[in-house]
Parts: structure tokens; C-alpha cells; sequence
């Protein structure tokens, strides 16, 4: 037994979802750190740790590869997983900076540092583990709200303090910094306006469904298949329609309504929508259990009264996810107004995918996936935190 | 048949849910294992058929240790019935009740043979159900093709955990009854874990009172309610109770004696429990006595009352 | 009611196969969508080998990214990769907070222009509905159920293959359709990466402001969208039927 017993001890120490995270760190740290370019199109050339740092910092990234490596393998606390996964991001981030200066020669305006694929990766590795420490905490809603706050102010304080001002996307953005803000408005106002207006139009629809049996198939079914329907597609389809509005209704074209540009995107954003709100109202009002709205009839509430105190907070949980996952859907989806004129961090996409200049399509694509992410962050631990008091209530 | 040797398991560093237990079921009998829940008696089930690995100890069945086999391999030999029933919702009756045949590779006409032989058995009309799926059955009726489900591939042990807890008592008592003479016909070894000492006694030739993960007795019912070995079978025995359970324990036909009495008669095959209601309920103290329409003698209330007391209380078959 | 439905998708699929085979007999109905004598009916490729194209893509990344979804979410559901469950679910979650475009951009830089990125681009975004839908049907198999089938003595692959697999079928099934369906819309952007979809005929529309391209590119993916949603419903409701 003693000599089966030992390798088995040690076998037990390993973390074996760590030691896959590792590999990915591995492949990281062999991959090109960064990538030069002698200007902004041209393809690059790939520079590994060692040649893409002065060698004190790329001895120090080494040396924090090997710790990370270390806590990712082994089982350790799920707290020390967490502070190799994020001290290992923040130095490679803040590193990643210092390369472009190291690289560019001094005077160049052309050439472009950027991050290189084993940036990435070991910036992914990074992520993983301190994603799955974060798994392993089970932080309540608020802390993850907090660590989420944490993490942006990090990104906040690297973008401002200039260290990696001397990045190619950062130049992609010092060239149109203006237009950056202003589809960075027009984006925020598409994917939010069109939540709050489906939020207007589909609680109340949601409510009547819920209420009259005979018109929830029809409606739901009607919206199924609008849901269905590609948003490309969609846009092109209002096109027709929009364009005869601002042609024919006196005053729509004063309220900016016209055939391509936000308004069909805004139209098609809405309807895309009203599902998951329209039928999360109604999963949430047809969970309510029967003897908690008899009590309040008992009690002598009013119809009203019962909805608004009763019916309505007891199905918020539910309502909220609907409002979630559309929230979620329609940043992703805003992108694709660019197309039509629509506006959006989609612009910058889809010109640098014309331009074949992906430091500008990363300059549309991060920060729609860092407020998609955030987004979701923040309502899934406003519906935990709703449904955690909603218990508490039920408890008592 | 059932031999439970120095059985323990833990987990982890929490004490032990089963601690060192050893017991044996004969061949023919059922054994039910009384206790609280959280008493270990579950894990003790699901470790004579190695849903749960013993952590020490072993369990023997006809004489050969169940480690000799793979567990797949045992718990096709061994009937298995949960509360609940648990029959597989995408298959037909028949093919639930065919599922340990056709893992053994019966061949098809043996099973369709089997299934049909099982279902009248249960007294389910075989044209009528074997097609059916679980939902459309009546919770009866889905209890009695769980249990057709552990016989299918005549197994010579059942084990039964809280086989009837989600029936109403109606049914239950129902379902109890034929389970009796199921088992009665079939001679299999049953081993029956249940938290409701009226059935263990209605059903158990022996009982065991788990508490705490130990074995506190194992004895016939009668024993049992007449010796309890600690306060706890005691109170689980059922102080107030006691008098009605013995004599729910023996058959009319056991206290039958010669001579006359008026009234409507009681069959010989009921239980004494039930004469002494009789009794009670009609204002007589003595009730005729019938076995197949024949008179065959008289129960009087004096000879019930000598039976309900324990030094009287004769051991079960 | 039914009766109403299944034939107006009966009109809808045969108005689009007539549509397909003889476009040119549409184009009266399009011609008022045009200015300056601008063509009614897409010319740049025919829309019958652009469709074809455009569903093999989206088949093809869906049948992909269906199997080994479903294969990795077989694994982390087996004793042996139980540990990896909580933090798949997590990641599953996560990536789905990216806009399939932003996938489909980033794809670029790996594989260049044209279908590749665009296949890539279907594969990724598409395992993560497959991956979490088949998480939720393998582990919400009732206790009950495979206690019993585990207590009848089947294996671990039995009772994969028999009581597993067939229960959490439909919810499978759904994941898949929601993957074919985001595939289908990612597939018509999939045209700005030089891709051979029929995103190709509403962008050329948008390009030369011919109305009549846009309508009819977004109405040939539409229908397909639903048709293809129906067939996948239909299925999975006579699967659900099955399981009684």
C-alpha cells in the first residue's frame, strides 16, 4: 500500500483543470509576445518574451509565468489562484505597453507594436484561472459587482496613466478619438434605448398575456418568428417600410426617421426584443404560486394592489433574466447597424475588416464585448440578489 | 442468503454513516430495516448492491463476497426498488419491465414471456398496460411495475428502499398486501428499508432499529415488541401501540377456539387486530369464525386480550 | 388554427424554391424598388448557388460545433470530469457575451478572407448554445431515474446511451436549432469577409442604394431562418412526444 499510496498523494495535489490552464500558459509564454510592424497594414513580424522586452522585464514575466504555472498545477486555495490569475494579467498588460516602446525606434511615426498571439493566450490562461477562482469563491452578487468595478478601474488607470499609449490600437484610437466617443453614445443609446423602449412596450404586453389566455400563443408565436429572422435581414427588411414612412408621415423624417441610418436598426433592435420580455413576464407571473395571490385576495387587495406588491416583485427574477439576455443580445447586435448606417462601434469593425487593419476591428470589438460582459456581470447579480431577498422574505 | 460483515462507511473525516454493522438476512425472508432518517439504513441498502463502496467490511450474498463481481454485474442479479418508482419515462411498460432481461441479453420471446407473466402476476391485464408509457399509469400502478422492473430477470434478493412512500395509505396498504404474497409465492429474499414501523411490522419477519449508523436489534416483530433491546426500539416500537401491533402480528386462526357465537363472522385469514375491532365495534365478546364459508369455531375478546399482552405474544412464522 | 399554420410555411418554402429556380419571374414585384433602371433581381451571382452555399456553411459549422459541444458536454458530466462542470458552465456562459460579428472579425487576422473565417467563426459561436443546453438536459435527468438505472446494473455508457441521452434529447435538439439559427444571421455577415452567403446580395443593395437587393436577400435568409426554426420545432416536438 505505501508504495501505491505515495504517487496517488501527490496525483491528489494536482489540479487537474489547472494543469490544462497551465499548458494554455505554456503555449502562451512560446508563442510571439508581440508583434512589429513597419506600418499599419503590413503583415508583422512575431517577437517572442526574450526579444520583445528589455531583459529585466522579460526575466520578471518569466519568473511570473513560473509561479503562475505553479499555482494553476497544484491545488491551492481558490484566493492564491486568484492572485496568480490577476497579477499575472496585470503584469503582462502593463508589459505588453512597455514593449512598444522598447520596439519602435525612436522618431518612427509608422511602425505599429502590437500584442501578439502569445499575449493573448497567456493573457486567456490568465483569465481562465482567475475565472475559476472566482467559480470556486462563490462571491455573493455584490462582491462580484465590486471585482467586475475593480477590474475596470484597473483598465481605467492603465488606459489613462499612457503606458500603452505607445500600442497600435491605442494610435488607432488617438487618430479618431472623437469618432470613438460618439459611436461609443450612438451604440450605448441603440442597445439601451431599444431595451428600455421593448421594456415599455413588452411588460405591459407580457401582463395582457398573462391575463388573457387566448392572445398568448398568437403573440408569442408572432414574436418567435421576428425572432427568428437574422438581424441583417431584419435591418434590410425595415428599410422599405421606414423609407415609405418618412416619405408619407408628415413629421417623421423631423424625428430622424428614415429609410437606413439608426431608425430601422432601433425598430429591429426593439423587436428582437419583445420575446424573452414578453415571455419571461409571462413565465414570471405564471410562477407565482396560486396561494400566495389567494392570500392577498384574502387580505383584501386590490387588483392593482395584488400586482404591484405581490405578483410583480415575486416575478421581478424572472423578468429581469428576460431583460438580460436581451440587454446582452443587443450590444452584440447593435454592431451590426453599422452596416446600414446605423452607427455603432460596428463602424470601426467593419472598416477595419475592409481595411484588413484589425487594431482598429479590435477597436470596435473590445469594448463591445467589455460592456456585453459587464452587462451581464451586473443584471445576473441583480437577479441573484432579487431572487436571494425574494427567499429571504419567503423564509420569514 | 445476506451476510453483512463489519460493514462501515464514511466520508471523509464526519463520523461514520454506517459504523461497523454486521447482520444476516435468511433465504426466503423479509428483512426490514426500521431507523430515523440520516440513520444510515439507506446507505446500508445501497451497499449490499455497491451503489455505495463499502469503506470496510464486506457483504456476502449465497456465500460469495459481491466484491468478486463487477458492480454492474452484481446489481443485475439483484432486484433494486426505490421510492418513487423511478421507471424510465421514454420507455413503454414493457420495455421498463425488460430492462435487466435485455441487458442480460435474454432473447426476445423470453422477455416478452417474462414481461407478460410479470404484469398478471400484479394484476395488470398485460394487452392492456405493456404498451403504455409510466405517465399514463396511476401512482398504484407504476409502485407495482417498479417492483415487476427488480423481479424481471428473477432475482433470488430484492432490495427495497421506501418502496411505497409515495403512495396514499390506501394504496399503500394495497400495495403492502401484495407485495406479501408476491414474495410469499416467489421466496425471494427482500431486504426493506423503511421509516414506518407499521409497515415494517406488517411486512418484516425480522426487523432491524438502525440509529446513528449502528444496529441497535435485529429480531422477529414480536420479539422485538416484547424484548426491546434499548429506549430507543422502544420508543420506536410505540409505547400506546404495542398491544394493536401484536396482534396485528397473528392470524385469527390462531386463537380460534370451539364453540358458538352470534353475529356476522369474521374470516379465518384476518388478523387478530382486526377481530378485536370487530369486537369492539359491535359490542360482542366473541365473534364466529369462517374459513371458506365453513364455520369452523369462535375468537373471544378474552383470548385477544390474552394475546395482546407480551409474555403471551407468540413468534411470528 | 394548426391547419392555418402549416400552410402558410407551406406557401412560404414553395414560394422560395419558386423564387430560387426562376428569379426572373419575381422581378416585376421588385422592379418599383428600383431607381435609375438599376437591375430588380441580384446579378452578381446566381441566388440559388449563393443559398446552397450559405446553407453548407451553416450546416456544415453547425454539425461541427453540435458534435463536439455535445461530446464535451457528455465528458463534463461523467465522474471523471465532474471537477471541470462549474467552471465549463462559467466559461459557456461568458462566451456567449460575445457578439458573434466581433468572433467572426477576430477570426480574420488567423485565417484571411473568405468562408474559412466565417466557418471558424459558425464552429466557435455555435458550441456555446449545443455545449450549455446539453449541460442542462444531461444533469437534469431526475435522480430517480438514473438511481434506477444505475440500481438495474447498466453501465456507465448504458446509461449514457440509453436513459440519458434520449431524456435530455429535446433540450439538446433546441440548442441545436438556437446554434443553426444565430449561424444562419452570423453566415449572411460572414459577406463582409468575402464569404459566398447571401449577406452578399443585401450588402451589394446597401452599397448601390437598391432597395430591391436588400428586400430580397433579407427575405430568402428570413425564410430559410424559419423554415429551418419550424423543421427543428416540428422535430423536437415529436422527440418530446416520444418521451411521453
Amino acid at each position: 500500500m505505501p508504495v501505491l499510496a505515495a504517487p496517488a498523494a501527490a496525483w491528489r495535489r494536482v489540479d487537474r483543470l489547472g494543469v490544462l490552464i497551465a499548458l494554455v500558459a505554456c503555449l502562451g509564454a512560446a508563442l510571439p509576445f508581440a508583434l512589429f510592424r513597419a506600418n499599419r497594414i503590413v503583415p508583422g513580424e512575431g517577437l517572442a518574451i526574450a526579444s520583445a522586452l528589455p531583459s529585466p522585464e522579460a526575466a520578471l514575466l518569466g519568473l511570473a509565468v513560473l509561479a503562475f504555472l505553479a499555482a494553476a498545477a497544484l491545488r491551492v486555495p481558490p484566493a492564491v489562484k486568484l492572485a496568480a490569475g490577476a497579477g499575472l494579467l496585470a503584469l503582462a498588460c502593463v508589459l505588453v505597453g512597455r514593449s512598444a516602446g522598447f520596439l519602435t525606434p525612436p522618431g518612427n511615426g509608422f511602425a505599429r507594436v502590437a500584442p501578439g498571439s502569445g499575449f493573448w493566450t497567456l493573457g486567456f490562461a490568465a483569465l481562465l484561472l482567475a475565472a475559476d477562482a472566482l467559480v470556486r469563491l462563490r462571491l455573493p452578487p455584490l462582491a462580484r459587482v465590486t471585482v467586475l468595478a475593480l477590474a475596470l478601474a484597473l483598465l481605467g488607470l492603465l488606459l489613462w496613466s499612457g503606458a500603452w499609449d505607445g500600442l497600435s490600437l491605442l494610435k488607432e484610437y488617438g487618430t479618431r478619438a472623437e469618432r470613438f466617443w460618439a459611436e461609443g453614445r450612438r451604440h450605448v443609446a441603440l442597445a439601451f434605448g431599444s431595451v428600455a423602449a421593448a421594456c415599455l412596450v413588452g411588460l405591459p404586453l407580457g401582463l395582457l398575456c398573462h391575463r388573457i389566455k387566448p392572445l398568448r400563443a398568437g403573440l408569442l408565436s408572432v414574436l418567435n418568428i421576428l425572432q427568428t429572422v437574422p438581424s441583417i435581414a431584419l435591418f434590410g427588411l425595415l428599410i422599405g417600410p421606414l423609407a415609405w414612412v418618412a416619405a408619407n408621415v408628415p413629421g417623421a423624417r423631423a424625428l430622424g426617421i428614415s429609410g437606413i441610418g439608426a431608425a430601422p436598426a432601433f425598430v429591429a433592435l426593439v423587436g428582437y426584443s419583445l420575446l424573452p420580455i414578453v415571455s419571461n413576464t409571462v413565465v414570471g407571473l405564471a410562477g407565482v404560486s396560486r396561494s400566495v395571490v389567494e392570500a392577498a385576495r384574502g387580505m383584501g387587495m386590490r387588483r392593482g394592489q395584488r400586482l404591484f406588491r405581490v405578483e410583480l416583485p415575486l416575478a421581478a427574477p424572472v423578468i429581469l433574466t428576460g431583460i438580460r439576455i436581451v440587454l446582452v443580445q443587443n450590444i452584440g447586435i447593435a454592431t451590426v447597424a453599422a452596416l446600414i448606417g446605423g452607427g455603432g462601434f460596428g463602424v470601426f469593425v467593419f472598416q477595419g475588416v475592409g481595411q484588413t487593419a484589425m487594431d482598429l476591428v479590435l477597436l470596435g470589438a473590445a469594448p463591445t464585448v467589455l460592456l456585453a460582459f459587464a452587462a451581464a456581470v451586473l443584471l445576473d447579480a441583480a437577479v441573484e440578489a432579487l431572487s436571494g431577498s425574494n427567499f429571504r422574505e419567503a423564509a420569514r | 442468503m445476506i451476510r453483512v460483515e463489519t460493514l462501515s462507511k464514511r466520508y471523509g473525516e464526519a463520523p461514520p454513516v454506517v459504523d461497523d454493522l454486521s447482520m444476516e438476512v435468511a433465504a426466503g425472508e423479509i428483512c426490514a430495516v426500521v431507523g430515523t432518517s440520516g440513520s444510515g439504513k439507506t446507505t446500508l441498502l445501497r451497499m449490499i448492491n455497491r451503489l455505495v463502496e463499502p469503506s470496510a467490511g464486506r457483504v456476502l450474498i449465497a456465500g460469495e463476497d459481491t466484491r468478486n463481481l463487477r458492480g454492474h454485474e452484481l446489481r443485475r442479479r439483484i432486484g433494486y426498488v426505490i421510492q418513487g418508482h423511478g421507471l424510465f419515462p421514454h420507455w413503454s411498460v414493457a420495455d421498463n419491465i425488460g430492462t435487466v432481461p435485455r441487458l442480460l441479453r435474454w432473447k426476445r420471446a423470453a422477455i416478452d414471456a417474462r414481461v407478460d407473466e410479470l404484469l398478471a402476476l400484479f394484476g395488470m391485464e398485460p394487452a392492456t398496460y405493456r404498451d403504455r408509457r409510466p405517465a399514463e399509469l396511476s401512482g398504484g400502478q407504476q409502485q407495482r411495475v417498479g417492483v415487476a422492473r427488480a423481479l424481471a430477470a428473477r432475482p433470488d434478493v430484492l432490495l427495497m428502499d421506501e418502496p411505497f412512500g409515495a403512495l396514499d395509505p390506501v394504496i399503500r396498504g394495497r400495495a403492502q398486501d401484495e407485495l406479501a404474497a408476491v414474495q410469499a409465492r416467489l421466496g425471494t429474499t427482500v431486504v426493506l428499508v423503511t421509516h414506518d414501523m407499521e409497515e415494517a411490522v406488517r411486512l418484516g419477519h425480522r426487523i432491524a432499529v438502525m440509529d446513528a449508523g449502528r444496529l441497535l436489534q435485529c429480531a422477529t416483530p414480536a420479539e422485538m415488541m416484547a424484548r426491546p433491546a434499548t429506549p430507543f426500539v422502544e420508543a420506536l416500537v410505540g409505547g400506546a401501540e404495542r398491544p394493536f401491533r401484536l396482534l396485528s402480528l397473528d392470524r385469527v386462526e390462531a386463537a380460534v377456539e370451539p364453540g358458538e357465537a352470534d353475529g356476522p363472522p369474521i374470516d379465518a385469514g384476518a388478523n387478530l387486530r382486526e377481530a378485536l375491532s370487530a369486537c369492539l365495534w359491535s359490542g360482542r365478546d366473541a365473534l364466529p369464525v369462517e374459513r371458506n364459508g365453513q364455520r369452523i369455531g369462535r375468537v373471544t375478546l378474552a383470548a385477544l386480550r390474552r394475546r395482546a399482552a407480551p409474555e403471551a405474544g407468540t413468534p411470528a412464522p | 388554427m394548426r391547419l392555418l399554420g402549416a400552410a402558410w410555411r407551406i406557401a412560404l418554402l414553395l414560394g422560395l424554391v419558386a423564387f430560387l429556380a426562376r428569379p426572373s419571374l419575381f422581378a416585376p414585384v421588385f422592379a418599383p424598388l428600383t431607381r435609375f433602371d438599376a437591375p430588380p433581381i441580384y446579378d452578381g451571382t446566381s441566388l440559388l448557388s449563393l443559398t446552397l452555399n450559405h446553407l453548407a456553411l451553416t450546416g456544415a459549422a453547425t454539425l461541427c460545433a453540435s458534435l463536439l459541444a455535445l461530446g464535451l458536454a457528455i465528458l463534463v458530466t461523467r465522474p471523471a470530469g465532474a471537477e471541470f462542470l462549474p467552471f465549463s458552465r462559467a466559461l459557456a456562459n461568458a462566451g456567449q457575451t460575445f457578439p458573434p460579428v466581433a468572433v467572426l472579425a477576430l477570426t480574420v487576422p488567423l485565417l484571411g478572407f473568405g468562408a474559412a473565417p466565417t466557418f471558424l467563426a459558425l464552429f466557435l459561436y455555435g458550441l456555446l448554445p449545443v455545449f450549455e443546453n446539453a449541460l442542462a438536459g444531461l444533469s437534469g435527468v431526475s435522480p430517480g431515474v438514473s438511481e434506477a438505472a444505475r440500481g438495474s446494473g447498466m453501465t456507465g455508457p448504458q446509461r449514457l446511451a440509453l436513459v440519458e441521452l434520449p431524456l435530455a434529447a429535446p433540450v439538446i435538439l433546441s440548442g441545436i436549432r438556437l446554434s443553426a439559427i444565430v449561424s444562419l444571421g452570423t453566415a449572411t455577415v460572414g459577406s463582409t469577409v468575402a464569404a459566398k452567403t447571401l449577406g452578399e446580395v443585401v450588402i451589394a443593395g446597401l452599397l448601390s442604394g437598391n432597395t430591391a437587393f436588400v428586400l430580397q436577400g433579407g427575405l430568402i435568409v428570413a425564410a430559410l431562418a424559419i423554415l429551418i426554426n419550424d423543421a427543428f420545432l416540428w422535430v423536437e416536438g415529436r422527440v418530446r412526444a416520444r418521451l411521453g
